[in-house]
């Protein structure tokens, strides 16, 4: 099958690659760039383990092609962390177990991340009304609701410092 | 667009029309279909917008599902809409599918059928021979079979806005989160000034071979003044109209108690949001 061109801007980097035109957009990331933190799950959209962000927007790249991605702005769970320091949110999971196998993880951080974007304060519910396409076999969610609205706190303290004057 | 319209002549049968893919994209993987060139139309222009112009709302049929949710407008106006948006899937499937795609696929498990049978709305579909429009209660024809023409695609879909006095809703019963409806239905209900109902639009989903429009339904409640007897006698009606069957989400005794309860809850919520207005 013939290879098509695709340009896309992963995790802040400009990447120009050849796909074949059915490759799934997770194998994308896993095979071709070894990004192996986006996850398969379930492989028929239900799960959420594959989720990633395209323009900001929380989508399952197993259900979606390689080459829809042209053009766009993808971050993967290995864009989130900066110069080495875990992401806020990613601490807040590591302080109130928001994870026990870690399966799930990378799907639960970016959807909640895209919440959290749109909502700096969301409620219990709408914390769970957006994981409604993440599944977790382990911790019965509650210690990741948990984590999300501690997340949510120390992502406002982090900017909050990072307004706070120079003396 | 043109460019488009090109490429699904020049490949007839073994092309498919993508939007966002979030039903195509299971089936192709399932190999349940399978087609050699995939036009993905999700790039075109102008066809995700969502504005009232002259007596309609124009949805352009690659707004997503979330974006419809999200709409500020149709949140305020088009309530069953709002409420059938939200109730689609999951949120991340909604961020790829677009509401063309939903009405397109011909699946009468699909949400937003309904709606726009309620709501009686006009859909545009553009072809190589030029523009036509269809009602959207004739547009599904059959378990996933559309109106549509090979090379056709769907532009937009035009509500007529609605007048004052007027309320709808959706509800949807489902198993659990993100699954699609043992039973659902949309009401949109229009009051005279003495409250007995102008015109009703019913559309149901999931309990038949195809999004149904409950027709008996809507022209029993017109003229009347509803009454707890009258709402039940109409959900009545609309049960008798439906055509469900016995699979995974339930026996065709169940799915028809279960339409004929929310049936009755959307006509009286409808009246409520109707009399408010
Ligand atoms: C896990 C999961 C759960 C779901 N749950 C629900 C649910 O509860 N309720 C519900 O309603 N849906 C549900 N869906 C289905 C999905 O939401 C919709 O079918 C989706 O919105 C379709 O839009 P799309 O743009 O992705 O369509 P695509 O997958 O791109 O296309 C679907 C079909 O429509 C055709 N098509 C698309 N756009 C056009 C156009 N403009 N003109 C002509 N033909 C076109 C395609 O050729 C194809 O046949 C679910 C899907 C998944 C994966
Ligand atoms: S692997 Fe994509 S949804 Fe489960
Ligand atoms: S932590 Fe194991 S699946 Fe969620």
């Amino acid at each position: 099958m013939s290879l098509v061109k695709i340009k896309t801007r992963i995790n802040g980097k400009a990447i120009e690659s050849e796909v074949e035109p059915r490759k799934l957009l997770v194998h994308f990331l896993r095979e071709d760039l070894g990004l192996t933190g986006t996850h398969v799950g379930c492989d028929t959209s239900n799960c959420g383990a594959c989720t990633v962000l395209i323009n900001g927007r929380a989508v399952k790249s197993c259900t979606m092609l390689a080459v829809q991605a042209d053009g766009n702005e993808i971050t993967t769970i290995e864009g989130i962390s900066r110069n080495g320091e875990l992401h806020p949110l990613q601490k807040a999971f590591l302080e109130k177990h928001g994870l026990q196998c870690g399966y799930c993880t990378p799907g639960m951080l970016l959807t909640s991340l895209w919440l959290l974007k749109k909502n700096r304060n969301p409620s219990e519910e709408e914390i769970r009304k957006n994981l409604s396409g993440n599944l977790c076999r382990c911790t019965g969610y509650q210690s990741i609701v948990e984590s999300i609205k501690y997340g949510a706190q120390l992502m406002k303290e982090k900017e909050e410092e990072q307004e706070m004057p120079v003396r | 667009m043109e460019d488009a319209l090109q490429l699904l002549s020049k490949y007839g049968d073994d092309a498919k029309v993508m939007a966002g893919g979030q039903s195509l994209i299971p089936l192709l993987k399932l190999r349940i279909a399978s087609f050699p060139y995939v036009v993905n139309i999700s790039g075109l222009k102008g066809l995700n917008q969502i504005v009232e112009k002259g007596d309609y709302l124009e949805i352009g049929s690659l707004t997503t599902i979330s974006e419809l949710e999200e709409n500020d407008l149709v949140k305020e106006k088009y309530q069953a809409l709002h409420e059938a948006a939200g109730l689609i899937a999951d949120p991340l499937v909604r961020n790829m599918g677009t509401i063309g795609g939903n009405v397109s696929h011909g699946d009468p498990s699909n949400d937003i059928p309904a709606v726009i049978i309620a709501l009686k709305a006009k859909l545009e579909l553009a072809g190589l021979r030029g523009n036509r429009n269809v009602d959207a209660d004739s547009f599904v024809t059959d378990s996933f079979t559309t109106v549509l023409e090979k090379g056709e695609i769907l532009k937009r879909i035009l509500i007529p806005i609605p007048g004052t006095n007027s309320g709808g809703c959706y509800i949807k019963h489902k198993k659990s989160a993100g699954d699609f409806s043992v039973a659902a239905v949309a009401v949109h209900l229009r009051l005279e000034d003495d409250e007995r109902v102008k015109s009703a639009g019913i559309g149901l989903t999931s309990v038949a071979p195809k999004p149904l429009r409950a027709v008996r339904g809507e022209s029993y409640l017109e003229g009347k003044k509803l009454t707890d007897s009258t709402v039940r006698e109409a959900a009545k009606i609309v049960v008798s109209e439906s055509n469900p069957s016995t699979d995974f989400y339930g026996s065709l005794e169940f799915k028809k108690k279960v339409l004929g309860r929310i049936t009755e809850e959307a006509i009286h919520l409808s009246f409520e949001r109707a009399m408010v207005r």
